[in-house]
């Protein structure tokens, strides 16, 4: 068996398992390497095992599809699961890939896997434009709340209210009023009349069609208000958050005047759409298209040996997670074994991509955030989370010392130095700068104790499914 | 309905752990920032300048909010890390460092 191509799969969501079934059922070696103690990825998070829970598709989607990705990583005794394992580099050697990981809940121990080819399906993490009282507690991403929800089983608070843009807001707000939380609004910034413009690319999704139907059914049985062109101006709160106040917004996306309402609540879940995970095809060297991965049509990078899928080449959700991940998982089996791809093998899966990257192109141009956002944005605002620069800060190190880009900003406040590495605040500072917002170029994925760094070197070059000890 | 009850959970027995000292009930295999949240806890550090409470933002461990100290280690993300028995886990100030 170890003669057999080796594939590192970084990255257990739709893609990931998409693509390690399709390459195991080729011939190929899989080790399958992810951050969380089950896969699943986001879409699929499960409760964990130890909470016990005897009907989890409750708070799932798609949960058919699930049960056969997860019986199929179960059948096949070709990918070797590797959890708990958090990438924070892979490294380009003349015989392949060295993926280094760290072991663990703490973090510390290094692991590192040895592979000929590397699928990166990293996925994606929410975006948050800021407005005063966004760091209060109480105060969590949309897709945060639904991880806490999904995962761990707990709630933030008694009453809700879930506000930004995007699709996601949909399941965010039904989830948490099925796991008993009073969501007294979904505040969405866009116009659903903009989507009856849109009508061939929902056409060409009747399924898509069916599910909006489903959530709009479910607002109304769990009483859900339904604020559309609306948006957060301001959280209140001294310890924790007490309230929002939301505004409408004109044509123009600018907030109408005299239009402010309080909603008081204990919770805000909030989000403006997604963000590609890019740091480890940046560390490789890939191209990059704005913020997402470029990939061919058969799902490869621009550098040989690196596939990638999913979230990470553009935020289009599972359906198209699973399409990229099986073209993916196909071509990279193909090209391993020396053989050139036959793309007539997977034209239903193509025309599959093609037309929900048609959808969301579509559904892009209807959830946009509003075009004037940083209005909201009072010079007490903090921007950047972890290094507290307020909206102010930047502003003056713009319009006073001249800054035009995210990099000159950062040397001159401070902002996207901090923990996070500006993956929060990042298109927040864009968009104040008055610069679009590009990929940032991070050397590292997360955060690494020195003395794994400093070792990182001696790992042995053989190539190894299992994870060793450096 | 909760969403214990929504999903007919059995969890494994409860245990104990601390926060700052004071007794809470943790499940087996939540994270300590879930077992804050069931606790009805949601900050558990202050910020480094301004010393603003914080707790979970992003959930997934992208953003660094929900940083803690558990077992005297500080800067531990409060949505990755499992809870065990015994934990002593407190409410982080600034950098962690400097208690």
């Amino acid at each position: 068996m170890t003669d057999r191509p080796h594939l590192a799969v970084i990255g257990a969501g739709p893609a990931g398992l998409a693509a390690s079934l399709a390459a195991a059922a080729r011939g190929i070696r899989v080790t399958l390497i992810d951050s969380a103690a089950q896969a699943g990825g986001q879409f699929y998070r499960q409760p964990a095992s130890g909470l016990g829970a005897r009907r989890p598709k409750a708070l799932h989607h798609q949960w058919r599809t699930w049960e056969r990705l997860r019986d199929g990583l179960a059948a096949a005794d070709t990918i070797h699961q590797l959890t708990d394992h958090h990438v924070w580099c892979v490294e380009r050697r003349s015989e392949g890939f060295a993926v280094h990981a760290l072991l663990g809940p703490e973090q510390e121990k290094p692991a590192t896997v040895h592979a000929d080819a590397v699928l990166l399906a990293t996925g994606g993490y929410e975006k948050v434009l800021p407005f005063p009282g966004w760091t209060l507690p109480g105060v969590v991403t949309a897709g945060g709340a639904q991880a806490m929800l999904k995962g761990g089983l707990v709630v933030p608070g008694r009453t809700a209210v879930v506000a930004g843009t995007g699709p996601l807001l949909l399941p965010v707000a039904t989830g948490l009023a099925a796991a008993g939380v009073e969501v007294a609004a979904l505040v969405e910034s866009a116009d659903p009349k903009a989507f009856a413009r849109k009508a061939t690319a929902l056409a060409a999704q009747p399924g898509k069609v069916a599910e909006g139907a489903q959530y709009a059914a479910q607002l109304l049985r769990h009483r859900i208000r339904f604020i559309p062109r609306h948006t957060v101006v301001e959280a209140h709160g001294d310890a924790r958050l007490d309230a929002v106040t939301v505004a409408a917004l004109d044509k123009g996306g600018r907030v109408r005047p005299g239009t402010a309402r309080r909603i008081p609540c204990d919770t805000l879940a909030v989000g403006h759409g997604m963000l590609p995970h890019t740091d480890l095809a940046e560390s490789l060297g890939c191209r990059i298209d704005g913020l997402k991965v470029y990939v061919d049509d058969e799902q490869r990078t621009d550098v040989p040996g690196v596939w990638a899928a999913g979230e990470t080449t553009g935020i289009g959700g599972s359906a198209l997670s699973l399409a990229e991940g099986h073209i993916a998982g196909r071509s990279i089996a193909a090209r391993l074994t020396g053989t050139e791809p036959d793309a007539r093998a997977w034209v239903a899966v193509d025309r599959s991509r093609t037309r929900t990257r048609e959808f969301i192109a579509a559904l892009d141009t209807v959830y946009a955030p509003p075009a004037h956002w940083t209005d909201q944005v009072t010079d007490d605002t903090v921007v950047c989370r972890c290094e507290e620069v307020t909206g102010g800060e930047i502003r003056a190190a713009v319009a006073e010392l001249g800054a035009g880009d995210v990099r000159t900003v950062k040397l001159l406040t401070r902002a996207g130095m901090g923990w996070c590495q500006g993956r929060m605040c990042e298109p927040a500072v864009a968009g104040l700068t008055g610069c679009e917002q590009q990929a940032a170029r991070r050397l590292l994925a997360r955060p690494v104790p020195l003395g794994v760094l400093a070792r990182a070197g001696e790992s042995s070059p053989e190539p190894s499914g299992e994870p060793e000890a450096d | 309905m909760n969403p214990r009850e929504l999903v007919r959970a059995q969890p494994g027995p409860a245990f104990t752990v601390t926060l700052d000292g004071r007794e809470i009930e943790a499940l087996p295999g939540q994270t300590v920032a879930a077992a804050l949240w069931a606790a009805g806890v949601t900050s558990w550090r202050t910020t480094r300048d301004a010393g603003r409470p914080r707790g979970v933002f992003c959930g997934i461990g992208v953003c660094f909010d929900c940083l803690v100290t558990v077992n005297d280690r500080p800067n531990q993300r409060a949505c990755l890390i499992p809870v065990r028995p015994g934990d002593a886990i407190r409410t982080q100030e600034g950098t962690g460092h400097h208690d």
